[in-house]
C-alpha cells in the first residue's frame, strides 16, 4: 500500500514536470500553430540566470527562483518580438524552421558566452528536504512541484474563462482572424501566448535545475522532448490534453520503471515509447483531439 | 460616414473588385447586391482590412486605408461575417463577452439587453456556441458585433442557409436596428429582402458596380428586378 502511494507520489512530480511544459508549447501551439522548438532553450535561459544569480552572491531561494521564473518569461516574449512575429502569418513550415534557427543559435551562444560544459546551482537546497508523510519518502521537490502545477493548472483555467484576453486565447484557436474583428490586438494575444509560456518553463525550470544540479546549453533538449510527446498522447494544440498527456507520460514512465525487471532497466524508455505507440493506434489524434471546425459555414 | 472611392481588393494575385466607389451615409442602411463571387464579401473584407485592397476607405472623415484591422474596429466598426463565425467553442455568454472587449463599462448592460431581445440566447448563455442552430448563431453573431456599440455594422449575408421563418426574423431585427438610426451596410444575395430595408443600393457584378440607386428606382425597373430576383 505504502509502496503504491509512494510510487503515486513520483508518477505525479514526473508528470507535473511534463504537463507545465506540454502546457506551455501547446498554448502558442493552439493560437499561431507553430511548434517551439525553442523551448527547451528558455528552460536553459532560467537555468543560467540562477547561474548569474550564484555569481552576484544572491543566494536567497525566492529571489533566484523569482529571477530565473521572469528570465525565461522575459527571453520567451523577446523571442516572440525578434524572431517569431515577421514569420507570424507565413507558411508553418516557415515557423517550424525558424523555431529550429533560434534553438541552435541560443545553444551556440550558450555554448561560446558561458561554457559547454555544466555549472552547478545549490541554491535550490530547500527543495531537497525529505518531508516525513504517512511512512512515505517524499521529498520537498516532489511535493512542491505537484502543489505548484495543481495551482497553476487552476489559475490557467479561471484565467482563460474569466478574462477577456483568457477569452480571446480560446477563440484565437478557432478562428484568429474574428478575433482580430472583434476589436482585439492581435499583438497582445501573441505575446500573453509567449508570456505564460516563458512563465510556465520558469516555473519547469526550477524543478528541472533542482533534480540535476547543474545547467548546461542542452538542459530543456530532454524535457522538452517529453514535453513534445505528451502534447502528442494528449492531442496537439489541446491545452487539457496537454495538461493530461503529461501526467499520463508521467505515470507510465513510472509505471515502466517500477515493473520492468532489474535486467530490462536499460530500456525503459523503450518501453514508454512502446506503449506511447499503441495507445496512437488506438487514437491517433491524441486524447482529446483539439477543435478544427471552424463557426457554421456554408 | 463610410466613404469608399476606387476600391480594389485582392485575394493573392487575383483582383477580385475593380475600383468601386459607393457611399454610405450617417444612420442609412445601404445594400450590396448581387450573385455569388460578384465581390460583395471581398469589398467588406477590404473595409476590415482583412483583404489587401488599393484606393481610399474613408471612415469619420479620417482615411482608414492604411490601418491595422483591431484599430478600423475600434474607431467604430462592426463586422457580422459572412457564415457567422461564432467562437464554436466558448459558450454564448463568452461570446457576448468578446464582441464587447473593448466596450468592458457597458458590457454587462449590453449582455442583459441583448438576452431581453433573444430569450434563446439567454436560454442557452452557458452553452457552446457551436452547438446552436444557424439561426441562433446568427443572432449571436449580430449581437456580437453590436456589444462594441459601433457607429457602423457591416452584416454579411445574414440570411444566408436560414429557414425562411428565421430569416424574417433576422430581418425583423435588422429593421429595429435600422428604426434606431444605425448606420447599416448590408451585402445580400436576397434582394427583395434587402431593399425593403435599403434606402440606397449598389449592384455588384463581377467587381463592378453595374447600377446603383434608392429601393424606388431597382423597384421601378422591370428589368433590374427580374435580373436581381433571378438572382436571389
Amino acid at each position: 500500500m505504502e509502496f503504491v502511494a509512494q510510487q503515486i507520489m513520483n508518477a505525479l512530480s514526473f508528470g507535473a514536470e511534463y504537463a507545465l511544459l506540454a502546457l506551455g508549447l501547446a498554448i502558442v501551439f493552439s493560437i499561431m500553430g507553430l511548434v517551439n522548438f525553442a523551448h527547451g532553450e528558455i528552460i536553459a535561459v532560467g537555468g543560467y540566470t540562477m547561474v548569474a544569480m550564484a555569481a552576484l552572491s544572491l543566494n536567497n531561494p525566492l529571489i533566484v527562483v523569482g529571477a530565473a521564473i521572469l528570465a525565461a518569461a522575459i527571453g520567451a516574449v523577446t523571442l516572440e518580438r525578434v524572431a517569431f512575429r515577421p514569420v507570424r502569418y507565413a507558411d508553418p513550415t516557415t515557423g517550424l524552421l525558424t523555431a529550429f534557427g533560434v534553438s541552435i543559435v541560443l545553444q551556440n551562444l550558450f555554448l561560446l558566452l558561458v561554457s559547454p560544459r555544466p555549472i552547478a546551482v545549490t541554491s535550490l537546497y530547500f527543495l531537497e528536504w525529505p518531508i516525513p508523510f504517512v511512512g512515505l519518502r517524499i521529498s520537498s521537490l516532489q511535493l512542491f512541484e505537484t502543489i505548484t502545477t495543481i495551482i497553476v493548472i487552476v489559475v490557467m483555467m479561471l484565467f482563460l474563462k474569466r478574462t477577456v484576453l483568457g477569452l480571446a486565447m480560446r477563440a484565437a484557436a478557432l478562428d484568429f482572424e474574428m478575433v482580430r474583428l472583434t476589436g482585439i490586438k492581435a499583438n497582445r494575444v501573441f505575446a500573453a501566448a509567449f508570456l505564460i509560456s516563458g512563465l510556465l518553463a520558469g516555473i519547469a525550470c526550477v524543478f528541472i535545475m533542482a533534480r540535476r544540479g547543474s545547467v548546461d546549453p542542452h538542459l530543456g533538449f530532454d524535457p522538452v522532448l517529453m514535453a513534445f510527446v505528451a502534447c502528442v498522447v494528449g492531442g496537439f494544440g489541446s491545452l487539457p490534453g496537454a495538461v493530461i498527456g503529461g501526467f499520463l507520460l508521467g505515470a507510465i514512465e513510472v509505471a515502466m520503471l517500477v515493473l520492468l525487471p532489474q535486467s530490462l532497466g536499460g530500456m525503459t524508455e523503450a518501453f514508454v515509447f512502446g506503449s506511447i505507440a499503441l495507445l496512437l493506434i488506438w487514437r491517433p489524434d491524441g486524447i482529446l483531439t483539439p477543435p478544427r471546425e471552424k463557426g457554421d459555414k456554408q | 460616414m463610410l466613404v469608399v472611392q476606387n476600391l480594389n481588393v485582392f485575394h493573392g494575385p487575383i483582383e477580385a473588385v475593380h475600383g468601386i466607389s459607393f457611399t454610405v451615409k450617417e444612420g442609412s442602411c445601404v445594400s450590396l447586391l448581387g450573385p455569388n463571387g460578384a465581390g460583395k464579401t471581398s469589398t467588406i473584407s477590404a473595409i476590415t482590412g482583412v483583404a489587401k485592397s488599393t484606393g481610399r476607405i474613408m471612415f469619420a472623415d479620417e482615411d482608414i486605408s492604411t490601418l491595422p484591422v483591431e484599430i478600423r474596429i475600434r474607431k467604430g466598426i462592426a463586422v457580422s461575417p459572412e457564415g457567422r463565425r461564432v467562437f464554436a467553442n466558448l459558450s454564448v455568454k463568452e461570446n457576448l463577452r468578446l464582441g464587447g472587449a473593448y466596450n468592458t463599462a457597458n458590457v454587462d448592460r449590453l449582455i442583459a439587453e441583448w438576452f431581453e431581445t433573444f430569450p434563446i440566447l439567454a436560454e442557452r448563455r452557458d452553452q457552446m456556441a457551436g452547438t446552436l442552430s444557424g439561426g441562433e448563431q446568427q443572432m449571436l453573431a449580430i449581437a456580437r458585433a453590436l456589444m462594441s456599440e459601433p457607429r457602423i455594422l457591416l452584416l454579411d449575408e445574414p440570411s444566408l442557409g436560414l429557414a425562411p421563418k428565421i430569416v424574417t426574423q433576422i430581418f425583423e431585427m435588422i429593421k429595429r436596428l435600422k428604426e434606431k438610426r444605425m448606420t447599416i451596410l448590408l451585402v445580400e444575395q436576397n434582394a427583395t429582402l434587402a431593399l425593403r430595408l435599403s434606402d440606397h443600393a449598389y449592384l455588384l457584378n463581377n467587381g463592378l458596380i453595374v447600377a446603383d440607386g434608392t429601393a424606388e428606382t431597382f423597384g421601378s425597373n422591370d428589368a433590374l428586378m427580374a435580373e436581381l430576383t433571378g438572382l436571389a
